[in-house]
C-alpha cells in the first residue's frame, strides 16, 4: 500500500471576485485517514470542500489528489472522488433505487453490475427494504444515507463531505460516523469532512481549524486540547479589560479579553477560581471553569470565539460575517 | 476573478450518461401531474379562446381562427415545455441535483445533451397529445384545423422535434448563467413570449413595417411556418410563407447552432457553476 499522501495541498489561495476566501493553506491528508475540517460560517472550509471536489477550478497554489495534480488532471481525479453535498443532491422525485441506479450510470458502472452494487450498498446502509419508496417520502437521516450510498457507490478512493450532518438528530449523527469509520477500515478509504460542529469534529483523526480563510491549527484533537495548556476560565464582568489588567497586576497570571469576556487559562483551575473570586468579589458576574474543548483550541489558536457575538463590544457598525464561503 | 478550465478528456461512456440524464426527466415529469396539465392546460385554452374571439375576422388575406392559431399553439407547447424543463437547472445548480452531475467523470456535452433531449422528449409528448386532438376534432368536423398525408404528418412529426431541441437549447442557454428564478421569468416576458408572439404564430406573416421584419429573422418562424404547411395543406406562396426548404435549413441551423453554444457555455467550468 503506498503511503503517499491522498491529499497534499501547497499555498492554495482562492477569491471570489476581490474577496478572498482562502488563504496560502497548505497541509496534506494521508490515506486512510478520517480528516475533519473545522470552522465556522466564513472560514473558507466549504470553499476547500468545492475546490477539492473539482466543482470550481483551481486558481492558486498547487494540490494533488491521489497522485494527481488537480490542475491539469480533474477528469481523472473525478472517477476516483465520493462526494456528498451539504444540500442533498438526490433527485426527490425518483425512488431510492433509481437515485442510485442513475449515479452509477453517471460514474461508468452500468448493466447487472451496477444493479448488484445498487443493492449491496443500500442493504450495507439499511435501505434496501424502502428502496422503491420516492425519496421524498424518506426523513433526513434515510435521505443522507441515500447519498452516503451514492458517494460510495462506485468504490472511490476518496470521500469528500460538506457538513454532513445537517438537518441530522444525534442518533442520525451517530451512525453516520459510525458509517464513516466502518468503509475507512473495510474500504481503505480516506475521508475529509468538512464541519462546524465541535464535538463532530472530534471524532477524526486529525483536526484542521480554519478561520477567516486561514489554516489556525492541525493536529490530532488530543494534540489540539494539549496546546491549551490547562483548564480554560472564563469570567463574566462589567469591564473585561481593567479586570484582566488587574488580575495580571496582582494574581501574576495572563489574562486576556475575547469577545467581551477575561479568559485565563491554568493548570489547576479550580484554585485559580477560588483565588479570583476571593480578589475581586464585586466585580465577577459570572466566572466559569472547563476542560479545554475544542472552543477552547479554537480560542486559543485564533483569539476569537467560534460563535462570534453579532455585536461585538467597542465596534461600531461591525458587520455580521458573510454566509458564503 | 473568476478562472476557466476546458474540461478534457473523461473515462465514463458518455451515451449512458445521455440516456439516463434523459430518462432523468421524463419521469419527474410523469410523476408531477400538475406540470403534465399545466404545460397543455394553457395553450389549448389560449388556443379556444382565441379561434371563438377572433373567428371570422381577416388581416389582409388570411383568417384568424381555430385552424390558423393550431400551429401556433402547438409550438407555444413546445416552448412552455422547453422552459419548464430549464428553468429546474437554476435551483438544481445550487442546491441540488446538478450538483452531482457538475462533479461527476463526464464529458459536459453529455450533460446537455441529456438536459435537452430530456425535455425535447416531454415536449414531444405533449406536442402529441395536441396534435391527435387537432386529428379528432378534423375528422369530426369540430374545427378543421388539421388537413393532411400520412408523409405530412410525419415530417411534422420531425419538424416539431427540431424546434423542439432549439428551444429546449435556447432554454438551458439562458438558464445556464442565471442565479434566480425571477431573472428567468424576466427574460421570459421579455424575449421568449414577444419571440413566439411574432413568428407567425399569431399575427400572420403577411404584416407589413418592422414587425414583418422581425418576423422574418426570427428562426422560430419558420418552424412555424413549415408546421403550417405540413399541418394544413397551404399554398406555401399563396399564403406567403418561406418554402419547406428554406423552413428546414432555418430550423436546423438553429438547432444546431443552439447546441454548440449549449456546449460550449456548460464546457467551461467556471466559479459562475456555482451560482
Amino acid at each position: 500500500m503506498s503511503t503517499s499522501p491522498a491529499v497534499e495541498i501547497a499555498q492554495l489561495a482562492y477569491w471570489y471576485g476581490d474577496r478572498e476566501a482562502i488563504h496560502d493553506l497548505s497541509l496534506s491528508i494521508a490515506q486512510r485517514e478520517i480528516f475533519a475540517i473545522l470552522g465556522p460560517n466564513g472560514s473558507g472550509k466549504t470553499t476547500l470542500f468545492r475546490v477539492l471536489s473539482t466543482l470550481i477550478p483551481l486558481q492558486q497554489g498547487e494540490v494533488r489528489i491521489l497522485g494527481h495534480n488537480l490542475r491539469t488532471d480533474a477528469a481523472a481525479i473525478r472517477s476516483q472522488l465520493g462526494i456528498v453535498f451539504q444540500s442533498p443532491s438526490i433527485d426527490k422525485k425518483l425512488t431510492v433505487m433509481e437515485n442510485v441506479v442513475h449515479h452509477g450510470r453517471l460514474y461508468g458502472l452500468g448493466g447487472r453490475e451496477l444493479h448488484t452494487r445498487a443493492d449491496e450498498m443500500l442493504t450495507r446502509l439499511g435501505l434496501a427494504d424502502r428502496k422503491r419508496e420516492l425519496v421524498e417520502k424518506l426523513s433526513g437521516g434515510l435521505r443522507r444515507r441515500v447519498e452516503l450510498a451514492t458517494g460510495m457507490l462506485h468504490r472511490p478512493r476518496l470521500l469528500l463531505l460538506d457538513e454532513p450532518s445537517t438537518g441530522l438528530d444525534p442518533g442520525a449523527r451517530s451512525d453516520l460516523w459510525q458509517y464513516l469509520e466502518q468503509v475507512r477500515e473495510s474500504d481503505g478509504v480516506t475521508v475529509l469532512v468538512t464541519t462546524h460542529l465541535l464535538d463532530e469534529a472530534q471524532r477524526a483523526d486529525r483536526i484542521a481549524i480554519m478561520h477567516a480563510g486561514n489554516l489556525a491549527a492541525l493536529d490530532t484533537p488530543v494534540a489540539l486540547q494539549a496546546a491549551v495548556g490547562g483548564d480554560a476560565i472564563t469570567i463574566r464582568t462589567n469591564d473585561p479589560a481593567a479586570l484582566a489588567s488587574d488580575i495580571e497586576r496582582q494574581l501574576s497570571a495572563n489574562a486576556k479579553v475575547v469577545d467581551g469576556s477575561v479568559r485565563l487559562e491554568q493548570a489547576n483551575g479550580h484554585q485559580w477560581i477560588a483565588r479570583l473570586v476571593e480578589a475581586f468579589p464585586d466585580r465577577i458576574e459570572s466566572i466559569t471553569l472547563g476542560k479545554p474543548t475544542l472552543e477552547d483550541v479554537f480560542i486559543h489558536f485564533t483569539g476569537h470565539r467560534f460563535w462570534s457575538d453579532p455585536q461585538p463590544e467597542n465596534e461600531t457598525g461591525g458587520r455580521k460575517k458573510r454566509k458564503r464561503h | 476573478m473568476a478562472t476557466e478550465s476546458r474540461s478534457n478528456t473523461t473515462t465514463v461512456p458518455p451515451w449512458p450518461v445521455v440516456g439516463t440524464l434523459c430518462q432523468r426527466e421524463l419521469v419527474r415529469f410523469l410523476r408531477q401531474k400538475n406540470r403534465v396539465f399545466g404545460a397543455l392546460g394553457q395553450p389549448i385554452i389560449f388556443w379556444l379562446l382565441f379561434g371563438a374571439g377572433l373567428g371570422g375576422a381577416k388581416v389582409g388575406t388570411d383568417s384568424l381562427g381555430y385552424a390558423h392559431f393550431f400551429p401556433g399553439t402547438l409550438v407555444m407547447i413546445l416552448l412552455f415545455t422547453a422552459i419548464f424543463a430549464t428553468i429546474s437547472i437554476i435551483e438544481d445548480r445550487r442546491e441540488g441535483f446538478l450538483q452531482g452531475v457538475l462533479v461527476a467523470p463526464i464529458p459536459r456535452w453529455a450533460m446537455v445533451l441529456g438536459k435537452v433531449f430530456g425535455g425535447t422528449a416531454i415536449a414531444m409528448l405533449q406536442g402529441i397529445v395536441f396534435l391527435l386532438l387537432g386529428l379528432i376534432a378534423s375528422k369530426l368536423d369540430w374545427f378543421k384545423v388539421i388537413d393532411t398525408t400520412a408523409t405530412g404528418l410525419i415530417a411534422a412529426l420531425l419538424l416539431m422535434f427540431v424546434v423542439s431541441v432549439a428551444l429546449t437549447g435556447l432554454g438551458f442557454l439562458i438558464a445556464w448563467r442565471m442565479d434566480s428564478t425571477q431573472g428567468f421569468h424576466a427574460i421570459m416576458s421579455v424575449f421568449l413570449l414577444p419571440m413566439w408572439l411574432l413568428s407567425g404564430a399569431f399575427f400572420p406573416m403577411d404584416v407589413g413595417g418592422w414587425l414583418g421584419w422581425i418576423i422574418r429573422i426570427n428562426p422560430l418562424t419558420y418552424g412555424v411556418a413549415g408546421l403550417r404547411y405540413y399541418l394544413q395543406n397551404v399554398d406555401a406562396t399563396t399564403a406567403h410563407l418561406p418554402t419547406p426548404v428554406t423552413c428546414w435549413i432555418v430550423s436546423l441551423a438553429f438547432a444546431g447552432l443552439i447546441l454548440a453554444a449549449d456546449c460550449w457555455i456548460a464546457g467551461k467550468r467556471t466559479t459562475a457553476d456555482l451560482l
